[in-house]
């Protein structure tokens, strides 16, 4: 049961994300882009689930579908101009570009046909959260206080490029 | 089964969709879209990976969530630069904005 | 672990059905009896909700439909229900149709890690806090769906405004919890619970329980902070186009918000579902409902805040302050584990 139920999940989810990815892409209506976006994060926040990270799941959750996709539906509605039904149209070069993504996608499905991975899932350490606060605290400080150090200059710097400048409009 | 193999095509697909997405769009909020699903597809081959070759450690893991952190201080300063164009000439389009003096 | 194993899961296992049917049985059941837990305690509390109201305002309240005005969530379902369901014509057909269902979702998925009593849990995930704040956050999407949709400048308005409060509430929401996970060193609801046998948190962390309440307050868009929705100020915001039941299901999902965060504060502050003489799901919901009166309270006894006054109250005081409480716990848990080693 067990195998069975995960293949099914895993296929579910897969074409889940990849449908809502596809929308995000298609859709000609921005704001539906954008809130086919929030259901590719979900959907990716299960495939964590299928590969039992559940804190990485939960903090997709939290800050993708939470936080990122409120921030890019605000900048959706703030940005808006002409008829919201085209408001998401392609630019001059898009075959040129499936080509070339079609080509990459490809290459990748050659790659991973060809490599012989003799891997068999291993289980996590008991408690994730734990061994990912380990990891932060211990080997991976630096990278920890610098992320932390970017996200404050992230925030500043954003706050100062939208502020809108007294007297200037 | 679920082998390796499936979670790095699913991840493929994912990043080449957000690709063609990037590529291929007018509007640059809809290229900061495309960005953020490449984002996650990376992310989801950290974690297969970490899960199938060594899960003995959590380094997957641990580099999905720093990629999580940069992608949202990239989202956020993104949309600021996107809202002070559009403020400035009342255009998100990429094909526009071809002025190399402000 | 207290409580000894899901109660639902070993009523099933007498019975000798294979695991996997089990284990959806078990699902089943939790699902049905979260939602009969959700609806009764709604219906109650819309009557409670004017009864309160009422007698702090020194007048009478519902009083002639049934004995006391009991009936009156009965007659005010149906008057709902008996609403003309109308779509306006230029709405964004799919997200005004999915929006109601989108807020009403997290909503139920939200009691999945409550311990309702000993061994009465949905979920007893690993992560349970953390799940319950990402679940949460997902509300502000259905919001801006809600307002987008209407295509109607004051719901935008609206919606963008509730966006804003709720996530910027998040953030001291978040670190008011981080004081009570430090203490238990765990993010599971059944080991916080555990954690409360001889004192509840809220005795150690009175600080953090003001904070979440506040901020609890803010997320499901109550009390002082209902700017969002307020009648006087912008018509019901975000659902004013919303009719019959799709306005029924987003009041459905605020009171059912009000009900888990409360059953969080439980949880978290108060001590679950601990308690001598009485059976434990009774403790629960004794406890459940002084929140939910100290919620109804602070309502209607403080005037609504001014969006800009909200916000910084946010930012310039409950941010600093959840912070300095962090900062206390841990110093605080540093000098117990020095002073009494080998102990914790």
């Amino acid at each position: 049961m067990e195998g069975g139920a995960s293949v099914a999940i895993f296929w579910l989810l897969a074409a889940l994300t990849v449908g809502a990815a596809v929308a995000v892409v298609m859709l000609p209506n921005i704001v539906h882009s954008a809130l086919y976006l929030v259901l590719t994060f979900i959907g990716v926040a299960g495939i964590y689930i299928l590969l039992e990270a559940e804190f990485l799941a939960a903090v997709q959750v939290l800050i993708y579908a939470g936080g990122v996709a409120v921030l890019l539906i605000f900048g959706v509605m703030l940005t808006r101009r002409g008829h919201i039904r085209q408001s998401n149209p392609f630019n001059s070069y898009h075959v040129a570009a499936g080509v070339v993504s079609l080509a990459l996608f490809i290459l990748v499905v050659l790659a991973l046909g060809r490599s012989p991975w003799h891997a068999f899932p291993g289980p996590w350490p008991e408690d994730t959260v734990g061994a990912v606060a380990e990891a932060f605290l211990g080997p991976y400080v630096l990278p920890f206080e610098v992320a932390a150090v970017l996200l404050l200059v992230g925030i500043v710097g954003a706050i100062l490029l939208a502020r809108e400048e007294k007297g200037e409009k | 089964m679920i082998t390796l193999s499936h979670y790095l095509a699913l991840a493929g697909l994912l990043f080449v969709v957000g690709l063609f997405g990037a590529l291929a769009k007018r509007n640059a909020v809809a290229v900061l879209m495309g960005i953020e699903l490449m984002l996650n597809a990376v992310n989801i081959n950290l974690v297969a990976f970490n899960r199938f070759m060594n899960p003995g450690e959590v380094t997957g893991q641990v580099f999905a969530l720093f990629v999580i952190v940069v992608a949202a201080a990239e989202v956020a300063v993104g949309l600021a630069i996107v809202i002070n164009l559009y403020r400035r000439r009342l255009a998100t389009d990429v094909e526009e904005a071809d002025w190399l003096k402000w | 672990m207290a409580g000894g194993g899901n109660v639902v899961a070993t009523w099933l296992n007498t019975w000798g059905f294979p695991p996997w049917l089990n284990s959806l049985l078990t699902g089943i059941i939790y699902l049905v009896g979260v939602l009969a837990f959700i609806f009764l305690n709604v219906i109650y509390l819309i009557y409670l909700e004017r009864k309160v109201s009422a007698y702090m305002q020194q007048r009478l309240g519902p009083n002639r439909v049934g004995p006391r005005g009991l009936l009156q969530s009965v007659a005010d379902a149906l008057k709902l229900l008996g609403k003309e369901d109308i779509v306006p014509r230029h709405v964004d057909k799919w997200v005004f149709l999915v929006a109601p269902i989108a807020i009403f979702i997290p909503a139920v998925l939200l009691y999945a890690v409550i311990p309702f009593g000993r061994g009465l849990i949905a979920a007893d995930l690993n992560i349970g806090v953390l799940y319950f704040l990402a679940v949460s956050s997902t509300t502000t999407i259905a919001i801006l769906m809600g307002g987008w949709a209407a295509n109607n400048k004051y719901a935008l308005l609206g919606a963008m405004r509730a966006v804003a409060q709720m996530v910027s509430y998040e953030i001291p929401l978040v670190f008011s919890i981080l004081g009570v996970v430090m203490l238990v060193g765990s993010l599971k609801t059944t080991d916080i619970v555990a954690a409360q046998e001889d004192v509840w948190f809220i005795f150690w962390q009175p600080v953090a329980f003001l904070i979440f309440f506040i901020a609890a307050n803010a997320e499901v868009n109550r009390g002082p902070f209902d700017l969002v929705e307020g009648e006087q100020e912008i018509i019901a915001g975000p659902y004013v186009e919303y009719t019959a039941m799709r306005y029924a299901l987003f009041f459905l999902s605020e009171y059912a918000n009000l009900v888990s965060v409360s059953a969080l504060a439980v949880t978290l502050f108060l001590g679950g579902w601990q308690g001598p003489w009485l059976p434990s799901w009774l403790w629960f919901i004794i406890k459940l409902y002084i929140m939910i009166l100290l919620f109804m309270w602070v309502r209607w006894t403080f005037p609504r805040i001014r969006i800009d006054h909200l916000l910084k109250l946010n930012w310039k005081f409950l941010l600093p302050l959840s912070l300095v409480n962090i900062l206390v716990t841990g110093v605080g848990i540093k000098v117990y584990q020095w002073l009494s080693p080998g102990r914790w």
